[in-house]
């Protein structure tokens, strides 16, 4: 708290970021958020920003009605406010600048939320996500595959796991040889084992190869890896996920990739995806190129052309295609790796998993998948996602698009996936937030030493506690047994920009109803339809009244449907925090039925308007068709209708 | 009967057809006259392919002279020939056919190219199209101008019903009945029509009952060069003011196009003659330009061997979203300057046929609850389109795969239901029309079992007795067993008015018309089919 200098700032203008659209109110700085309130208005619009998910916070020259302070978050919220004095402005402006960078650990907000839960439930949460109960449900260990306890205490790779699985021709020695010829010891090991084929799929870093090492042990680790595989055709492909280029560079520094000639019955084989600083700098350009104002149709797709966004989104799933065809259709093994195996590796690997197993396609499958593949492998989520104050080099999208990848597969496959896009939303923003233990640190190792698990959440329970919110209605269960292994058309017009993610906080951009709110609500309503006929035909039975197939007419209820989050997506869940607020703000809403009841009967019609003139809020003037403003100032504003307690009142 | 001497094959046996969607198929072809038609009685069912020949875009042939062996069942006889045609249709589709005998081949292409371009238009299939479950006695059109005007009981204080075009003689491409403001007697009206490129002199296009601000459109003025004015056309446009101080002219031209129109004798309405009508020019491209964006859209989804960066660049080229998003923010704001603004406005380009149309049918999507039902959307198009005079015949001659040289086409047609598709992907709930309304208008537009969308206009639909002649698709899709297949599930009605949102980001490619035929609209469908079945669930418990 003692970095917080202005704790409340009055009379500060939030500007809309697409249109000329501004609103005035209050802001509040916490020890975890900013906070802006809208004033003078009954709907007050509130915005909680988690100083966590600050990216960066500027400082604009000074105007004629304040000092504007444009704020960047990672989950791409951009918010520019004006505040009036110049002073306020600059306190603020440090305040943020040192509670958005904390400089250990501790002060993160996980290690203080605090969700209302015991030390049992949040033992619980914990143990939601086993990684050795999926590898059973995978069939391993087998008698091809075994664990192995050579990582046990970390001492052959500090960022791997403790529990690895190799071939059980794979010993000790081989195992610890292979790792000293593997950069960071990242030596080859399971991490997905398809069932039916017998083919696996192993990962692991670049080898030290130079332009001449070779290591016996790690082409023993290699051809055990082959050997079991009884039905393949001998061979393992290699993958590495790097542009040859940047390959053959590393080889002048020591590393570099396999030599077909030293590794028995390998087939080598580059994917090409660029490194973190490409796919850094790429965001950056996509994200500059989609946050201009009255941007033209032909600069949008020059603009997204040239910032190569898409075309990486590609190159990623193109590569998770190859393993999954390799595996599935030849049953041959793979071996992934790309620099260090925790950055396009994790992608490739969870992607191709994902294509093969339609478990991983469910809510709890997905978290599986991302604690295997992501959290235990070491990806270092600490450094790509920037929770502490470090190098900026480091940082880079790799998750961010592996949840894109997932989000153009279920573009494809809209029926194959248990959650909707609001899953994958939801776990981009707490990557970011920093409010649940997962994704805190670099590695396990790290983890254990932070004691996470006793001193914070893990999100996996918040989200299935939550998992309502999430699910995807029209998903088809079993497809999973008629289509399991997906095939993914790589045809480059099915790959789009995902406007709900990168412009998620931008209201002007996104369609005014939701298909997927509406058949949701209406499942919710058959449900709900379905109980009462059932309680009544109970209640019916106890009074020994024989039920025969009675119509029951029903009168549309609209207004005792659940009420869903509002939201500035139909349909997308809040965050925690506005979602509580909405709770307390939902509270009204009985009496506010009433009123509206007694008002009907005076035959108020006005009130039956659905709250705002337009639909869900779709405006003109957000849409800035023209630059009427001028034409219009001199006329009295349109009478406009608000929400007070739900009644709609016309105001002039 | 004449289309017999265009064939001289008519049929073929062990043709293969090759389709999306569909493994090679082996069977017989066969040409008549308005038709291509295809069937496989190999297989345990026969299947059949009925192609309109009038869908025909372009037909590619290659014939090969070598020796080869076709098999049939036991029977192996050489063939010395063989031939390939390629048709590319006018709804986007690629069909190939595979045909033993070069002779053959060539015959049968010849009936296609020569039967597929037949520009008489009684000679066309509508004219010949006499399904049982359709009586040329049914009523034509869903309605006329006159009861259009009947049911808008508030409209009538100020404006009224002119037959003065009843002959056509005021406006050639005006429909007989027009609504004029009531202070403007025919005398002026056909006054006011000299003055209007094609006589299409201002009339009502939509009446919003909110504030009673009216919606006009016309053709450009014939200022010319020394800036001619014509009084009546100038009292006209008074007299739709009615006491308000400002009224809007949109203008569907950029101001320097506009200025240049008055070198060939059109132009713009100035400041100084019409001094309370603000203009605003909003540059919406036309003819050929939208003809060559079509085309090269078209060809850019039909490439399968793109890489993502050329794809992008290829879809940017076409420029087909820049229209897209021009059409729909005109619209905006004639939406805008009635709704928000409380002022009227004349919308006009040049002709009046195109643009014009296409801004003020979108408008009306916008503003009007109405316009959005099935019934109410047909009828919209019926009125702001087929009435209104846009040259269908001329447009949809030809599609985006044509070789012949472009003359008058373009897909203004297209681009509206486009658009409409855009509302629909933003306000899924608003529309009661589904996408494959909208597709199935897109494929009648250019080749048509019904006489809708023949000719440009309603007079030479009279002399051509279309009416009387033809069966009409708006009527047929109205019908109950129709209807179901074109409404839309998750419709629930609403009084608002629907802004879109014309930010690039939320424009997108219409795959379901440009991509249809790939594997993509297959997933689609069954998601639709999934979302009806969760609506009728719901329907048959509430």
């Amino acid at each position: 708290m003692e970095h917080i200098r202005t704790p409340k700032v009055e009379q500060v203008k939030l500007l809309d970021r697409f249109s000329n659209k501004t609103v005035t109110g209050t802001l509040h700085l916490t020890a975890t958020h900013l906070i802006f309130v809208e004033s003078n208005s009954t709907s007050a619009q509130e915005i909680w920003i988690l100083h966590h998910h600050i990216a960066s916070v500027e400082k604009l020259p000074l105007t004629t009605t304040g000092c504007p302070l444009v704020i960047q978050c990672r989950n791409f919220r951009l918010v520019h406010f004006v505040v009036p004095r110049e002073r306020d402005c600059h306190d603020v402006y440090s305040s943020l600048l040192r509670l958005l960078r904390p400089a250990s650990y501790d002060e993160l907000y996980a290690f203080s939320y605090n969700p209302k839960q015991n030390d049992q439930q949040r033992e619980e949460g914990w143990q939601l996500v086993d990684l050795g109960t999926e590898f059973e449900r995978m069939g391993v260990p087998c008698d091809q595959w075994q664990l192995t306890d050579a990582n046990r205490e970390y001492k052959v790779c500090d960022t791997y796991p403790r529990d690895l699985y190799v071939p059980i021709t794979a010993s000790k020695p081989i195992i610890v040889g292979s790792s000293k010829f593997r950069s960071k010891g990242r030596f080859p090991v399971l991490t997905y084992f398809y069932q039916e084929k017998k083919s696996a799929m192993c990962r692991c870093s670049q080898p030290l190869s130079g332009f001449s090492a070779r290591c016996l042990e790690d082409e023993h680790m290699l051809q055990a890896i082959s050997k079991a595989n009884h039905n393949s055709s001998r061979f393992i492909y290699v993958v590495d996920t790097r542009p040859k280029l940047n390959a053959l560079a590393n080889r002048a520094a020591g590393k570099g990739y396999e030599n077909e000639d030293n590794y028995s019955n390998i087939r080598f084989q580059f994917v090409g995806i660029e490194n973190i600083h490409i796919m850094r700098a790429s965001l950056q350009k996509l994200l500059e190129v989609v946050g201009t104002r009255s941007l033209s149709a032909t600069e949008y797709l020059v603009g997204i052309e040239s910032s190569g966004w898409l075309r990486h989104i590609k190159a990623i799933v193109d590569a998770a295609i190859f393993l999954m065809k390799a595996m599935t259709v030849e049953g041959a093994s793979v071996l992934v790796h790309c620099s260090d195996g925790w950055d396009r590796t994790s992608q490739v690997c969870s992607l191709g998993a994902l294509l093969m197993d339609p478990y991983y396609r469910t809510i709890k499958g997905f978290m599986v998948l991302i604690e295997k593949d992501w959290i235990s492998f070491g990806h270092k989520f600490a450094d790509r996602c920037d929770q502490l104050d470090g190098d900026p080099k480091e940082v880079s999208p790799v998750f961010t698009q592996f949840l894109e990848c997932v989000w153009q597969l279920m573009e494809q496959f809209p029926q194959a996936f248990q959650f909707s896009e609001w899953f994958l939303i939801q776990i981009h923003e707490h990557v970011h937030s920093c409010q649940f233990g997962n994704f805190l640190g670099n590695c396990q190792r790290q983890r254990e030493d932070l004691h996470l698990k006793e001193k914070t959440h893990s999100l996996w329970a918040h989200l299935l506690a939550e998992q309502q919110n999430y699910l995807n209605p029209l998903y088809d269960p079993t497809l999973a047994e008629t289509q399991p292994v997906l095939e993914p058309s790589t045809q480059p017009f099915h790959f789009k920009f995902w406007r709900n993610m990168y412009h998620q906080f931008d209201r002007s951009m996104h369609p005014r109803q939701s298909i997927l709110k509406q058949v949701l609500t209406l499942r919710e309503s058959s449900r709900e339809l379905e109980n009462t006929i059932r309680s009544l035909e109970s209640k019916l039975q106890t009074y020994g009244v024989s039920v025969s197939p009675v119509a029951v007419r029903v009168t549309r209820r609209e207004r005792t449907l659940p009420a869903r989050p509002r939201s500035l997506i139909l349909g997308a869940p809040l965050s925690c925090k506005e979602a509580q607020q909405q709770q307390l703000d939902d509270e009204p809403v009985v009496e506010a039925e009433e009123a509206r009841e007694a008002e009907e009967d005076d035959g108020g019609g006005l009130a039956r308007s659905c709250g705002t003139r337009t639909v869900e809020g779709s405006s003109a003037t957000e849409n800035g068709y023209a630059e009427l403003d001028e034409a219009f100032s001199s006329k009295p504003k349109p009478a406009v209708v608000s929400l007070e307690f739900g009644v709609a009142r016309m105001t002039c | 009967m004449e289309f017999s001497e265009h064939i001289k094959t008519a049929n073929v046996d062990d043709v293969v057809l090759k389709q999306p969607f569909h493994a090679p198929m082996k069977g017989t072809l066969c040409v008549t006259g308005h038709h291509l038609l295809f069937s496989d009685r190999s297989g345990d069912s026969s299947w059949q392919l009925l192609l309109l020949l009038r869908n025909i875009d372009a037909i590619e042939k290659s014939v090969e002279n070598l020796l080869g062996y076709s098999s049939t069942g036991s029977n192996i006889r050489p063939v010395g020939s063989s031939g390939t045609i390629t048709i590319k249709c006018k709804d986007l589709c690629i069909l190939q056919l595979d045909i033993p005998g070069m002779e053959e081949c060539l015959n049968v292409a010849r009936s296609i190219e020569a039967l597929s371009s037949l520009d008489n238009v009684t000679e066309m299939y509508p004219y010949f199209y006499r399904p049982s479950w359709l009586s040329l006695d049914d009523q034509w059109g869903l309605s006329t101008l006159e009861k259009h005007y009947d049911q808008l009981g508030a409209l009538q204080v100020k404006w009224r019903l002119s037959n003065a075009n009843s002959d056509f003689s005021v406006c050639p491409s005006y429909p007989p009945a027009v609504i004029v403001p009531q202070s403007v007697d025919d005398q002026m009206l056909v006054k006011a029509a000299r003055f209007r490129q094609g006589g299409r002199f201002p009339v009502l296009s939509y009446y919003h009952q909110k504030n009673g601000m009216v919606i006009l459109r016309s053709s450009q003025p014939l200022t010319g060069a020394n800036r001619k004015r014509c009084k009546e056309d100038e009292l006209f446009l008074q007299a739709v003011m009615d006491g308000s101080e400002r009224a809007y002219i949109i203008d569907t031209r950029s101001a320097q196009q506009a200025q240049q129109a008055r070198m060939t004798g059109g132009g713009f309405e100035s400041k100084s003659c019409y001094n309370s009508w603000k203009r605003l020019h909003r540059h919406m491209e036309r003819g050929k330009v939208l003809q060559e964006s079509l085309i090269k859209l078209v060809e850019a989804c039909g490439d399968q061997s793109h890489s993502m960066d050329r794809w992008l660049s290829k879809l940017e080229n076409s420029k087909w979203l820049s229209h897209v998003h021009s059409a729909l923010s005109t619209a905006g704001l004639v939406a805008e300057c009635v709704e928000r603004d409380g002022h009227s406005v004349l919308v006009h380009g040049s002709e009046g046929t195109d643009t014009t149309l296409l801004v003020c049918t979108l408008a009306q999507l916008i503003l009007d609850p109405e316009s959005r039902t099935l019934k109410g959307f047909l009828s919209l198009l019926e009125r702001e389109w087929v009435q209104a005079g846009h040259p269908f015949q001329l447009r949809c001659a030809h599609s985006a795969y044509s070789h012949t040289r472009l003359r008058q086409e373009a897909p203004v047609f297209l681009l509206l239901l486009d658009c409409v598709w855009q509302l629909g992907r933003q306000f899924p709930l608003a529309l009661e029309l589904g996408e494959p309304l909208l597709l199935r208008l897109a494929r009648e537009a250019y080749a048509s079992d019904f006489g809708t969308f023949l000719c440009n206009n309603e007079q030479e639909r009279c002399v051509l007795e279309v009416k009387d002649r033809t069966h009409c698709l708006f009527q047929f899709l109205l019908r109950s067993s129709e209807r179901e297949h074109y409404v839309n599930p998750l419709y629930e009605p609403t009084d608002l008015a629907i802004w879109p949102s014309v930010q690039p980001q939320s424009l997108h490619l219409w795959t379901g018309l440009f991509l249809r035929w790939s594997d993509h609209t297959q997933t689609m469908e069954e998601v639709r089919e999934e979302i009806w079945s969760i609506v009728t669930q719901h329907c048959g418990r509430g």
